[in-house]
């Protein structure tokens, strides 16, 4: 892969499952030593697209490159060079954290030579050392994901392809997932992640594509975004549903997208408004304004 | 994560140069190698209640039938019962050693424990993933396939020096039943439907190759349809290696383990990239 060279390319991709077009026309590239989010609700086609990356799918339609190989031709080449960290948790139960590491590291074929530095470094990364020797199937759900993650590093891949990282963990093991995966975006591996979280994407990602409906509906990095569709302020009103109805009415006629959260009415772009549109309270403008101004849907 | 670990993650996330390109088409040792190591670690968790299982049951058949039986029929195609069924209860072993595993073995790592969706993530293909599985089921199987072999002994089977080969014999036929089982695994619609297979296939499979009974004694259309039943071929392979019957070549028998592993194989590496690759 040359310096120019995208870590990921995707063109003009298809994917359908029956009557279902899961992925539709994808156009997504992804420059080297960058974590791009992928944003997007369940069905937006994340997964297909990351099973995509790794030929676990074949695309119907387009071309898709990763890390200069074409799939699936090459895609046993490029999935040497690539980690994966999967959604759904298949660790080998009946092993120890020391023997699942071992085991990937040698069908990611790491060299009898180098093979137990790299499982002591992936350990270390894990925070796992000092349960190298205990089952897998007695560890926490937390420190199950941390070893995830760790087998999808144990042969220090250039690019990491992340499946909804932290979904169903608690606040404090997302925290420290999210530290770990800064940690390898800053130590230069491509990270792709996948999440319905707007919090992580806006967190941790350079790039953020929010997707839906299989396409990528804008991209950009998560401050721009903002800039972009939501401003820089956001009006929340309260009030009964006939002043909210009022007030849409109105954000509209000046021209302002607008959004509607449960007994709130929140208007976008709102800076500048000055206690127009009645009562309510205004803050900054955030991710979710984005995802909801260009998806038409709240995020789950 | 520590802070400790988080100053080590820094060293140890660097990326590494790229590794050798792999062919795109071949099929690598290495990958194969990978796939038998998880199996080995795996075993070596669970090798006494496998191995149980897969020593035991024969056993029990061979003497149930080899004394039960015996007891009434003194000799059968010149040799004593005992023999008889102490060399046909080896091909049994090794069908039940092979195909059990490979039908409910695959399908709940596929389906519930997700195992293969973890390994293709890796540089393995299915045609690679399958041919591992098969392997690893095959020899495990002719291995266990000796014990019948043992225990015949331990009651005068007095085997010529060919017997060397019967895991050899052994190894073929269950890279072949293993192949079967997991091309099955790839089919039905749920674990249960398992049922039908055992009753319908692998019970006819073990009951009509010659093992307890001879074939001639049977009507002319079953007798003449054993010979696409791959066990019968096991069974008088291992039969001429242990006797050194004379008369028949062993290389129609080979010949015909050779294709119906072959046949198996290519439907299982079908069978699976249906269902792991969308």
């Amino acid at each position: 892969m040359s310096a120019t060279q995208p870590a990921i390319a995707l063109r003009g991709v298809t994917k359908r499952f029956g009557a279902i077009t899961a992925v539709d026309r994808l156009d997504l590239e992804v420059p080297a030593g960058i974590c791009l989010g992928l944003l997007g609700n369940n069905g937006a086609g994340k997964s297909t697209t990351m099973r995509l990356l790794t030929a676990q799918a074949i695309a119907d339609e387009g071309a898709v490159e990763v890390l200069g190989h074409a799939l699936p031709r090459e895609s046993k080449a490029a999935r040497a060079r690539s980690g994966v960290v999967p959604q759904r948790d298949n660790l080998d139960e009946e092993l120890t954290v020391a023997q699942q590491l071992e085991v990937f590291a040698r069908l990611y074929r790491v060299p009898r030579r180098e093979r137990d530095s790299a499982i002591a470094r992936a350990l270390e990364l894990a925070d796992l050392a000092a349960r190298a020797d205990t089952r897998i199937d007695a560890l926490s759900g937390g420190m199950r994901r941390r070893l995830l993650i760790a087998r999808g590093l144990v042969h220090r891949p250039e690019l990491l392809l992340l499946d909804e990282p932290t979904v169903g963990l608690d606040p404090q093991v997302r925290q420290e997932l999210w530290s770990l995966i800064v940690t390898l975006r800053d130590a230069g591996t491509t990270v792709v992640m996948s999440t319905h979280y707007i919090e992580e994407a806006e967190e941790l990602a350079d790039d953020v594509a929010i997707m839906a409906r299989g396409r990528v509906i804008d991209r950009g990095a998560p401050a721009a975004l903002v800039a972009r569709h939501a401003g820089a302020e956001v009006r929340e009103l309260t009030g009964d549903a006939r002043a909210l109805a009022h007030a849409e009415t109105q954000a509209r006629a000046l021209g302002l997208p607008t959004r509607r959260r449960g007994p709130q009415v929140a208007v976008l772009r709102a800076e500048g408004l000055d206690g127009q549109l009645g009562p309510g309270r205004t803050r900054p403008a955030v991710l979710e304004d984005v995802f909801v101004s260009v998806t038409g849907e709240e995020a789950t | 994560m520590s802070a400790s670990s988080a100053s080590g993650a820094a060293r140890a996330a660097s990326p590494s140069p790229p590794p050798p390109r792999s062919a795109p088409r071949r099929m690598e040792l290495r990958a194969l190698g990978g796939v038998l190591h998880r199996e080995w670690v795996v075993f070596t968790r669970y090798w006494r209640s496998t191995t149980f299982s897969a020593v035991v049951e024969p056993t029990i058949f061979l003497l149930a039938f080899g004394f039960g039986i015996g007891a009434l029929v003194a000799e059968v195609q010149g040799m004593a019962y005992l023999d008889f069924v102490g060399t046909g209860v080896v091909a049994m072993a090794v069908l039940f050693a092979s195909v059990f595993p490979a039908m409910f073995g695959t399908y709940v790592k596929r389906r519930f424990q997700h195992t293969y969706d973890g390994i293709l993530a890796a540089p393995i293909d299915v045609r690679e993933l399958v041919t591992a599985e098969a392997l690893w089921i095959g020899v495990r199987s002719g291995t266990y396939g000796l014990a019948p072999l043992l225990v015949a002994s331990a009651f005068g089977l007095r085997p010529g020096w060919a017997v060397l080969l019967v895991p050899l014999i052994g190894i073929l036929t269950g890279f072949g039943f293993a192949a079967m089982g997991i091309f099955l695994s790839s089919v039905v619609p749920s674990i249960d439907s398992f049922g039908y297979v055992i009753s319908a296939l692998v019970t006819p499979l073990f009951l009509l190759a010659g093992t307890f009974f001879p074939l001639e004694n049977l009507p002319g259309w079953v007798a003449a349809g054993a010979v696409v039943n791959p066990l019968y071929h096991t069974v008088e392979l291992v039969r001429g290696a242990v006797f050194g019957l004379a008369g028949a070549s062993p290389l129609g028998h080979v010949l015909g383990l050779l294709v119906f592993a072959a046949l198996m194989w290519t439907a299982a590496v079908v069978g699976m990239r249906r269902v792991l690759i969308d």
